[in-house]
């Protein structure tokens, strides 16, 4: 199930069993990121993606299975020791902190920063959208300029890898291209990507490996040359015959 | 590379039993019905001597019954029943020097209460959580204020109530205790048979989590009302019963949060949410009074800090460690689904 | 007294007011807890006060910073042992818990100092007055008690809105599952919150029993005016508070002026009647009393 890595593995994930109380949501889930890589992770909704990324950063205990970053095991770590150590996660519908400025959710996400390498400036540098809504309040922006908002507060923690949930949601085609050319220059800057697309056509293009979860289980994985279209969308649905 | 197949949980056709009764149930439906008999009984076989305590626990159970509506079924944590207590106190005094006898009077004095407070829930059930709460005192403040402002009922001092004098001591004590056991008895039926109708899964809908119960389509709104209403008119009926019990009717004493105090540790001790859980909660209480009666201001330090310590330690309280243990459930409220083996 | 006198004298209680309020305010704000045992450690810490400054034979405000920090720790211990381990057990729970803890407060102190009113050692302070013109005169007491309630006010003002410590505080308010996602460690948080929160109405308690006289059950009291105070002046607004505690003090002292026994009567019905007419209360922090998802400010 796992994909040749070409580099050591900078996370690696290992047999998560995730309840909701006696619901159980992730079925020995194994995957494996390398360093600079960008990782899509697909599936239909209730899948379970949002599940993984959020166990993987830390807001959601795993029954069982490991979670190992960089050769440290993070599995009972809690999210401010994930965040130090490189992991940050840009969840699902943006969840920015309503009564607080644009820059003041910024600062926020360097609570617990992995290093300084991500001054306010520069990510005003690659987020110029924002830069100039700084001292207004987070709810006050649009869709697209709040989720640039909530990547950027992620950027503060100054992360290695980045997880990044459902960003296009509810976006127009343009605002979601611009967000992702930024993502590009992030890779280019050495961060390393997992992304939650709904959009295979857009997450194939833009990622190397392809992670498809279904009903909890991974369906597929694969590096995205390895694989067709119509296998992606085979193991998204599930065999239905 | 590889590849999943679908679920393999889906089975067409197969049935699922859903059931809302168990024979436990109705052997405890039976027993309650024998106990009820018995328990009338009581004056003829026993006398004085046992019916001032049964008095006390019964009223316990009434008052144990109806706060659980509230807070156990409905969500609403109020700490002010003690507003409707000292209503209907005053209320059957009203009713009683005017000639009404004290015993139909219970079931006015019980209506005056829902009445009055149908506009009093217009304005706190705006409010919800721990500000609910609050208000709920400051209701109970105002009306002992008012009550204590008012020379028509004996302002500060009070006054005493009239009617059953025209009994002989033996037949109003009897009377007294068959009233206060009509009234128990219908708390806990009464509340039951509410529960177990539609409105019981709404109003636990409501108490759990109001904005999904909304968008299911439940009126949130009326649900709270109703179960405020009912509340109160039962709050009103015991206040009532303890007029006739003391027989003097003062703002301190009958608007006193001591009411309110003991409902919810009994509810909270014996087990909040389910029918089974007042009942017993009212004979913890009733056991504890009696052994610490000598205690002064320990007796309410106790009984705070056994409220705390269920609430953190066991917050299905008594009946709810031997229920989730053993699976036992004698009033059955929800709905079991027994799916194909 | 003149209604011009009462009215400002009416202005300063509401300093009272709010002060023992913001403590309320800011519990609720921050961690979802409407301390139901408000009241009573805001009077604790009047007979902290009372032991103290008997003990050490001085004026109570000589006490103050050995009574500040005190109130700050059992705030620290009452979130660790308490409020923390109930937010766990639902929402109703520390509802519950505060209500219990209220009641073996109220009973404690009961046992412990007897029923007997008491009052607290004022110093000077207490019996001195000024006069502006010819008929206001204006206790220093309650001038100093006003300033006190003003001053605190600003600093957790400038504490949230200013400090990142603040920032921290505004983002867990808003969203707490998210603010530990971005790595806000909320646990010490809550626990500094709780304290500035009991230290606060150990403070305010402190001028109640200063001005007037104390008993273990005056905290029920205290607990229902710093709740009107937060209403009127609508929840989520540390400065609301002040505005809704003067909308009590000058209602009290007002209709006082006429007939004492209404007095309180008259503050629960302006209550009610914002409640009827205003359930967000005259500022609306953003929320209103039934969603209140956080913010404060």
């Amino acid at each position: 199930m796992t994909p040749p890595a070409l580099r050591a593995p900078l996370l690696e994930v290992t047999g998560l069993d995730v309840f909701y109380g006696d619901f159980q949501a992730l079925f020995g889930v194994s995957m494996s990121v390398a360093t600079g890589g960008a990782t899509a992770l697909v599936g239909a909704n209730g899948a379970g993606k949002t599940t993984l990324l959020r166990t993987i950063a830390g807001a959601q205990a795993a029954a069982s299975g490991s979670i190992t970053y960089r050769d440290q095991d993070l599995t009972a770590a809690p999210p401010h020791q994930r965040i130090a150590r490189g992991i940050a996660l840009v969840p699902e519908g943006r969840r920015l902190f309503a009564s607080l400025t644009v820059e003041e959710n910024i600062q926020v996400g360097a609570t617990a920063a992995a290093s300084g390498d991500w001054p306010l400036d520069r990510i005003y540098g690659v987020f110029p959208m924002i830069a100039g809504r700084r001292g207004q309040r987070a709810s006050t922006l649009s869709g697209g300029e709040q989720q640039a908002v909530a990547i950027a507060r992620a950027l503060a923690a100054a992360p290695s890898l980045l997880l990044l949930d459902e960003i296009s949601l509810g976006l127009a085609p343009m605002v979601v291209e611009a967000l992702y050319q930024t993502l590009a220059e992030l890779r280019k800057a050495g961060t390393t990507l997992v992304i939650v697309e709904q959009d295979l056509r857009r997450a194939m293009t833009v990622c190397d490996d392809l992670v498809c979860l279904l009903e909890g289980r991974v369906a597929l994985a694969a590096p995205v040359p390895a694989v067709t279209r119509d296998q992606v969308v085979a193991a998204y649905f599930g065999d239905l015959t | 590379m590889s590849r999943a197949r679908g679920s393999d949980v889906k089975q067409a056709g197969a049935p699922v039993a859903v059931s809302r009764w168990n024979h436990a149930a109705s052997a405890a439906v039976a027993s309650s019905a024998v106990a009820v008999v018995i328990l009338a009984l009581v004056p003829y076989f026993a006398g004085g001597p046992a019916e001032q305590p049964l008095i006390t626990l019964l009223t316990f159970v009434a008052m144990a019954s109806l706060w659980n509506l509230l807070a156990g079924f409905s969500g609403l944590t109020s700490f002010g029943q003690h507003a409707y207590i000292g209503l209907g106190a005053y209320a059957l005094y009203l009713l009683a020097s005017h000639g009404v006898n004290p015993l139909p009077g219970i079931l006015l004095a019980a209506a005056v209460a829902a009445v009055i407070s149908l506009p009093v829930s217009a304005l706190v059930l705006r409010l919800s959580g721990g500000y609910f709460a609050i208000a709920t005192l400051v209701v109970a403040s105002v009306f002992q204020i008012a009550a204590t402002l008012s020379p028509s009922v004996g302002g500060t001092t009070g006054v005493s109530v009239p009617g059953l004098a025209g009994y002989g001591p033996v037949l109003r004590e009897a009377l007294i205790y068959w009233a206060t056991l009509a009234v128990a008895v219908a708390s806990v039926a009464g509340v039951y048979l509410l529960v177990r109708r539609t409105f019981g899964l709404d109003a636990r809908a409501v108490g759990s989590d109001p904005v999904a119960a909304a968008s299911l389509g439940v009126r949130v709104g009326r649900i709270r009302r109703v179960a405020y209403l009912v509340a109160a008119g039962g709050a009103g009926a015991v206040g009532a019963l303890i007029a006739m019990q003391t027989l003097y009717v003062e703002p301190t004493s009958v608007f006193n949060v001591q009411y309110s105090v003991y409902m919810l540790f009994m509810v909270l001790i014996g087990g909040i949410g389910t029918i089974e859980g007042p009942v017993i909660g009212a004979l913890v209480l009733f056991g504890l009074q009696e052994a610490l009666s000598s205690y002064g201001a320990w007796y309410l330090v106790i009984v705070g800090g056994l409220a705390v310590a269920a609430t953190l330690a066991a917050s299905h309280g008594l009946w709810g460690l031997a229920s989730d243990r053993f699976g036992w459930s004698l009033f059955p409220v929800g709905y079991r689904v027994r799916g194909p083996r | 007294m003149t209604w011009l006198n009462a009215v400002i004298q009416g202005l300063l209680l509401g300093g009272q007011y709010a002060l023992i309020a913001c403590g309320l305010s800011l519990a609720f704000g921050v961690m979802r807890i409407v301390n139901l045992a408000h009241g009573d450690l805001a009077i604790c810490g009047a007979y902290l006060g009372l032991v103290l400054s008997t003990a050490l034979g001085v004026p109570v405000w000589v006490t103050l910073p050995l009574l500040l920090p005190a109130a700050f720790c059992a705030g620290l211990a009452l979130q660790a042992l308490l409020f923390g381990r109930a937010l766990q057990h639902g929402a109703l729970a520390p509802v519950l818990v505060t209500f219990g803890l209220s009641v073996m407060i109220e009973n404690l102190l009961q046992v412990a100092a007897t029923s007997d009113p008491r009052g607290l050692n004022g110093g000077t302070l207490a019996l001195a007055s000024f006069r502006i013109g010819s008929r206001i005169t204006v206790s220093w007491l309650f001038m100093t008690a006003f300033l006190t309630a003003c001053a605190v006010l600003s600093c957790l003002q400038l504490l949230l809105s200013r400090t990142a410590w603040g920032r921290k505080v505004r983002a867990t308010a808003d969203d707490v599952d998210t603010a530990r996602l971005v790595g806000i460690r909320v646990r010490p948080l809550f626990a500094t919150v709780a304290g500035i929160a009991v230290a606060t109405a150990a403070l305010a308690g402190v001028f109640i029993g200063t001005i007037g006289t104390f008993d273990p059950f005056a905290g029920a009291n205290s607990l229902i005016f710093a709740f009107e105070a937060v209403v009127i002046g609508g929840i989520g607004s540390l400065w609301g508070t002040l505005v809704g505690g003067m909308a009590l003090g000058v209602t009290q002292v007002v209709v006082g002026q006429v007939n004492e026994a209404y007095s309180v009567l008259a503050v629960h019905l302006l209550f009610l009647a914002v409640l009827a007419v205003r359930p967000a209360g005259l500022f609306t922090g953003h929320q209103t009393a039934r969603e209140a998802p956080g913010a404060l400010g």
